[in-house]
């Protein structure tokens, strides 16, 4: 849920290309005990679990021959990045997954770890802790199976970076999943005047529009450091029915299903033109609204 | 920003009146705690056990931990006695498809079952008549004892004991509810507690505990009720003699209507819903008086006047100027000759509806939300219409690893079955009333009614 913020003082060490924002960090830790209130500031998270934990579930069920319906996900390792309270890692538990969630919040971690704890079998299945996806890379190359990264890259602070993390820690041919934000017009006026200052869908100040992500950028930089991209899909958000469903335009919530290449060689270096990128954040810069 | 909110909330179902504020449930550290079950059903009776077999059978439970609470003994129903017995239900073919899904019909058709093609339903205080028959001749329904369906089921709940433990003698006496999931420090399972102390914890409680339910009062749901001033006699009759007893009868009477449900070619099952005082006086007269009521109950005209045959007669012609086939042959029905000594019996009849079918990890089914009369042959079927409905929610939220327990789809399981449910219930209850009397203006204005309804296809077919 969360990203991944650069942590202070404790740390006897920071990678320097760290992805983790502690502005970020600030606004989430205030909201650490709300996560499980279904009514209440995320609620558009738990509905969002209706449609975000079927795409994961029929992708990996697509690429799997042995399963079994009452346990579809039995024997996938899972880590779900920027867990904040636990709410997509605890519906992959019951699926059969075993999860791994990080979130740098220690406080959400605290509430993630107490609400699974009544439940013997999601106590079991999901294991949380509280990091930034950079500090496991080292003891966890090519662990995971599948990782979930939902509603976080719009968080991260160098997006590359965390990307090039997620294809560390997965193994070769493994799924990666992003839910996340574009950065239009649109999501500016929904996304942030509506959402946060006006309806109160998303506690305000959750989101800047500056880090949303355009699909297009996100699919290069996926495709640039090892991925294949199979999947993007838009996705809406009725306030009135409070659900999600799935729509053709990406313009505002989009989905992003990716696979690592089995042949990708770890060392090489994607060959991102810099010069693009800044004309491209210089002419969405002009047209914020 | 946040009046706007608060608004937009309030225009979504109130989901915080469903979160109950009741007594807490204390912490335990996971050593000490009770059995967790993720579904724990109150209840074994058919529909309590039917919903047991039903999730017991569903793929997506394959895994998971279901309870099935009973008060009373283990039956066993290792062979059916020769005689019939005085409970049995009139099952609908899509309570029959219920039935099939989780294996039990097939045991229903290997012990006794009798299917019936017609309905054909009159009046006492007229000729109206209306026949219900399904076109291709399919059976219209089966009538089916009550030992029957449990011992199908019995066997069902046998052969997946791995997932589904069935707690027999083990009456539930209190239950306490859990606070909304985001207060951290209490459980947030429903406890179980049961007569000889042992203790449940569960994810979900499916009260199936009949028109009383504990459960749903404990839960604190507001139950519209009434008891009507009638009772019902049930026997087992023997007819006169042997025939294609291939269709159900009823007959309405001033004092309520007279049921005859086929059993088999030689016998058929009484269901007598009359007053108090008149039901007392069916079951202490002898043998032979009780059969002698019967065959008048559905043979006399007493009741009819001149008066309401003549508008009626009216009536009839003037459809058949328009619709020629519209009336249907009038079939008689069989007459008695018998009855099982020990057959007789009477229960008293009344109706009921739970205002809310659902709450934070609750949900109601059968009896428990609802109760009707039995004119309608519905009772039962209503109630494996929840089993259909809720287990389909619950499948479609275990396999979306959704929490068993979350108002989200227990709310859609409410709402789709309280729109059937009303409104069928409420013509029962229009129905009950509106043969409950001799009065003039509204006989005939039910004959006609009656009359029309059974020339109309349309209608017809609804029913």
């Amino acid at each position: 849920q969360l990203s991944l913020f650069r942590f202070t003082v404790k740390r006897p060490f920071s990678t320097s290309h760290s992805s983790v924002d502690s502005k970020e960090m600030k606004k989430f830790q205030l909201l650490a005990h709300k996560w499980w209130d279904e009514e209440g500031e995320y609620a558009a998270l738990h509905s969002m679990n209706d449609i975000r934990v079927p795409f994961i579930r029929d992708t990996l069920l697509s690429m799997s021959s042995n399963y079994h319906l009452g346990n579809p996900l039995s024997g996938i390792k899972i880590l779900d990045v920027g867990c904040g309270g636990g709410l997509l890692s605890e519906p992959l538990g019951r699926l059969g997954a075993s999860v791994t969630g990080i979130d740098p919040v220690e406080d959400n971690i605290r509430t993630a770890d107490r609400h699974k704890s009544f439940d013997p079998v999601l106590a079991k299945r999901i294991q949380y802790k509280s990091s930034s996806l950079e500090e496991i890379v080292e003891e966890s190359m090519e662990t995971f199976d599948v990782i979930v990264a939902s509603e976080v890259v719009e968080h991260v602070a160098d997006l590359e970076t965390f990307i090039r993390c997620c294809s560390q820690v997965l193994k070769p041919e493994g799924s990666l999943f992003i839910t996340t934000i574009n950065k239009t017009q649109l999501s500016y006026v929904l996304g942030i005047v509506v959402a946060e200052k006006i309806m109160g869908i998303v506690p305000e100040g959750t989101h800047e529009w500056e880090k949303f992500v355009p699909p297009e950028e996100l699919e290069h930089l996926l495709e640039s450091n090892g991925f294949s991209v199979k999947t993007v899909n838009g996705m809406l958000y009725n306030p009135l029915l409070g659900s999600w469903s799935w729509v053709e335009s990406t313009s505002l919530n989009y989905a992003v299903h990716a696979v690592k290449s089995g042949a990708w060689a770890q060392s090489h270096t994607a060959d991102t033109p810099p010069q693009t990128d800044i004309q491209q954040r210089s002419a969405t810069a002009g047209t914020a609204g | 920003q946040f009046r706007a909110m608060a608004a937009l909330r309030g225009l979504r179902a109130p989901l915080t009146a469903r979160l109950r504020a009741g007594p807490r449930a204390p912490l335990r550290s996971t050593a000490s705690a009770p059995p967790l079950y993720d579904v724990v059903v109150s209840g074994g009776g058919m529909v309590g056990s039917a919903m047991a077999a039903v999730l017991g059978h569903d793929i997506h439970f394959h895994d998971k931990k279901i309870a099935l609470l009973e008060a009373g003994p283990r039956k066993e129903y290792s062979h059916m006695p020769d005689s019939y017995s005085n409970r049995v239900s009139s099952i609908s073919p899509g309570s029959a498809t219920l039935l099939s899904s989780c294996g039990a019909w097939d045991h229903v058709c290997s012990l006794r079952l009798k299917p019936f093609q017609r309905m054909q339903v009159w009046d006492a205080c007229s000729e109206a008549m209306i026949v219900f028959e399904k076109d291709d001749l399919d059976d219209m329904g089966y009538i089916v004892e009550n030992d029957v369906i449990m011992s199908a089921l019995t066997k069902q709940l046998d052969a997946v004991a791995d997932r589904v433990e069935v707690f027999y003698r083990s009456k539930a006496v209190g239950y306490t509810w859990p606070l909304p999931s985001h207060s951290c420090d209490t459980s947030p399972w429903v406890q179980v507690e049961l007569a000889d102390g042992r203790r449940l914890q569960t994810k979900l409680l499916i009260g199936a505990d009949g028109h009383n339910s504990m459960v749903r009062k404990e839960a604190e749901i507001k139950n519209i009720e009434h008891q009507y001033d009638q009772s019902a006699v049930v026997a087992t009759l023997y007819l006169s003699e042997a025939t294609n007893n291939n269709v159900a009868w009823q007959r309405f009477l001033p004092t309520g209507p007279i049921a005859l449900l086929p059993l088999s070619d030689t016998a058929s099952s009484l269901v007598w819903s009359t007053s108090h005082d008149h039901a007392a006086e069916l079951l202490a007269m002898d043998e032979e008086s009780f059969v002698d009521s019967i065959n008048s109950a559905f043979w006399s005209n007493i009741n009819h006047s001149d008066f309401i045959d003549t508008a009626g007669a009216m009536f009839r012609s003037a459809i058949s100027l328009l619709k020629p086939s519209g009336t249907a042959v009038r079939q008689l029905p069989p007459s008695v000759a018998k009855v099982d000594p020990e057959s007789r019996a009477m229960f008293p009849l009344g109706m009921g509806h739970a205002t809310e079918y659902v709450q934070h990890r609750v949900a109601l089914i059968g009896d428990a939300a609802h109760r009707v009369h039995p004119l309608a042959g519905q009772g039962v079927n209503l109630g494996f219409g929840d089993i259909a409905c809720l287990a389909h929610h619950l499948s479609a939220a275990a396999f979306n690893g959704s929490d068993l327990g979350s108002l989200k789809h227990l709310l859609k399981f409410e709402t789709e079955r309280q729109r059937h449910n009303v409104s069928l219930i409420a013509a029962t209850d229009v129905l009950k009333r509106l043969y409950s009397t001799t009065l003039v203006p509204l006989v005939l204005l039910r004959t006609w009614g009656l009359q029309a309804t059974n020339a109309l296809p349309p209608l017809k077919v609804r029913i």
